[in-house]
């Protein structure tokens, strides 16, 4: 077999491969909403604020309702310790926040 | 154009022929090429799936929510604001949310606790998370036990615990009687966690957390939008470990584009030396190294997408399971929905294709355009 051929069938399966995907994340899509009612429905009900991420500490559990100096609170110089402080920003659309 | 695509194909067998004369250091290249492809692509789907699960679980979490500071730090706030609250026009309701965290020692996990509605849940019982239901080893009809601000057990029957379908916002929840957290916590009557307020229009939203600022200059209004954006600016690209990931990846790349860019290999030269003194065109020596660069950029992107849409949307992206968890004993298990558009692939092509074959492009046309005798010789 010429060496084009396996190149143009092995690209040809990765790219039905990739077309196969594109169509199961547009499947999945359509069915988000049944998949996510449960978790939608407390939301509404206990009328929660955020994700249950980062359950290591208190400002990064509910970071939408955390201080923006939160890590800081605990003594003056305490610098941040929890690895999860390092994905969650603070917010930077409150008045108070630097 | 028969013509046209047999010339293509030629030019694709001779290039294939090339790359597996070097088969050691292409196959290395092209498996670097696809790890970088693969990092680079599940840090940008998994930001996005993110961001978009959090925009529509959150859609109904309170219009506002007014907190109580108190020197500098959130601290309870008294009911009887909501009912002043509840009068400024445009509000259509004020509930108050009783609500906590509890650090359980035996497991070193947080908990968050909240009081159920009104008589929901009936006191000495309680609705716990999957989560917390794994880390304790509780089922229905056991007892969980806490301990209160005097260090007196608090023994809860486990009325139910949540369903899986609900661990994103509810892993680590403890739903209990309102009288049940106030004994646990020693928490005043007249008081709550915070105020959940219903507007009847959302654009008068604003206005009415500016209101309650000024009629309250001790709370701090967040509003819905705030709540929403919190996610976007969480895994923001420019913030926190996701600009650590993507520098390290876009790094790699620089390094191993370059070194791809700053020349070709004493063999490479003679190589098209040889196919220029044969009678190949400068044109066609740049179409060959051409080709040689999208057979392996090609099938790296492609490959390096396949692994990463598998490895977030498949296999639920363990490989980020740590960096998430962190020091968290209670780590909600959840499948994200894909959200990948064209824009966000023409990106990952963009950043990772067009760089290489630019830089293999380049150097070719240098050696391609030099007398062929000079080229063997050196």
């Amino acid at each position: 077999m010429r060496n084009s051929t396996s190149f143009i069938a092995v690209t040809s399966v990765n790219l039905a491969l990739f077309a196969l995907f594109m169509l199961h994340g547009r499947y999945s899509r359509g069915n988000e909403a049944a998949l996510l009612k449960p978790c939608a429905d407390l939301v509404k009900r206990l009328r929660l604020t955020d994700l249950c991420l980062f359950t290591e500490a208190r400002y990064t559990r509910n970071p939408a309702m955390a201080d923006s100096h939160a890590p800081f609170q605990d003594h003056p110089v305490a610098l941040e310790h929890f690895p999860s402080g390092s994905l969650v920003t603070p917010p930077r659309f409150r008045p108070e926040a630097p | 154009m028969n013509r046209t695509i047999e010339r293509h194909r030629h030019i694709i067998d001779f290039a294939l022929s090339s790359l597996l004369r070097r088969k050691g250091k292409n196959l290395s290249l092209l498996a670097v090429y696809v790890l970088i492809v693969f990092m680079i692509g599940s840090v940008m789907f998994f930001i996005q799936a993110l961001k978009r699960e959090a925009a529509l679980i959150l859609q109904g979490a309170p219009d506002m929510v007014v907190q109580r500071l108190v020197a500098g730090r959130q601290d309870l706030i008294p009911v009887g604001y909501g009912d002043k609250i509840g009068a400024i026009r445009g509000v259509s309701g004020v509930r108050p949310r009783l609500w906590g965290y509890y650090y359980d020692p035996a497991v070193g996990a947080n908990y968050t606790l909240m009081a159920a509605d009104g008589d929901r849940q009936a006191p000495g019982t309680a609705v716990i998370g999957s989560g917390v239901a794994a880390t304790r080893r509780l089922a229905q009809g056991d007892f969980l036990t806490l301990r209160d601000y005097s260090g007196e057990p608090v023994l809860l029957e486990v009325a139910g615990i949540m369903p899986y379908a609900s661990d994103l916002v509810a892993a680590d929840l403890i739903v209990m009687a309102e009288s049940d957290l106030r004994a646990l916590f020693n928490l005043p009557g007249g008081s709550a966690t915070d105020l959940a307020v219903a507007v009847r229009n959302p654009r008068e939203l604003a206005t009415i957390a500016a209101k309650i600022a000024r009629q309250f200059p001790d709370t701090r209004p967040i509003l819905k939008s705030e709540i929403l954006r919190t996610y976007d600016s969480i895994f923001d690209w420019r913030g926190g470990m996701v600009v650590v990931l993507l520098a390290v990846a876009v790094l790699s790349f620089v390094i191993f584009a370059w070194d791809k860019a700053t020349g070709l290999s004493a063999e490479e030269r003679k190589e098209i030396g040889i196919l220029k003194s044969i009678g190949w065109e400068t044109g066609d020596v740049l179409l060959l190294k051409f080709w040689e660069g999208t057979v392996i950029s090609l099938s790296a992107f492609l490959a390096g997408v396949i692994l990463a849409y598998g490895h977030l949307f498949f296999f639920s992206a363990p490989l980020f399971e740590h960096a998430l968890k962190g020091w968290a004993v209670i780590y909600p298990r959840f499948r994200l929905t894909p959200a990948i558009d064209a824009y966000q692939l023409a990106v990952l092509f963009v950043l990772t294709v067009v760089p290489y074959t630019v830089a293999t492009i380049i150097p070719s046309w240098q050696a391609a355009t030099v007398d062929p005798d000079a080229a063997m010789r050196s």
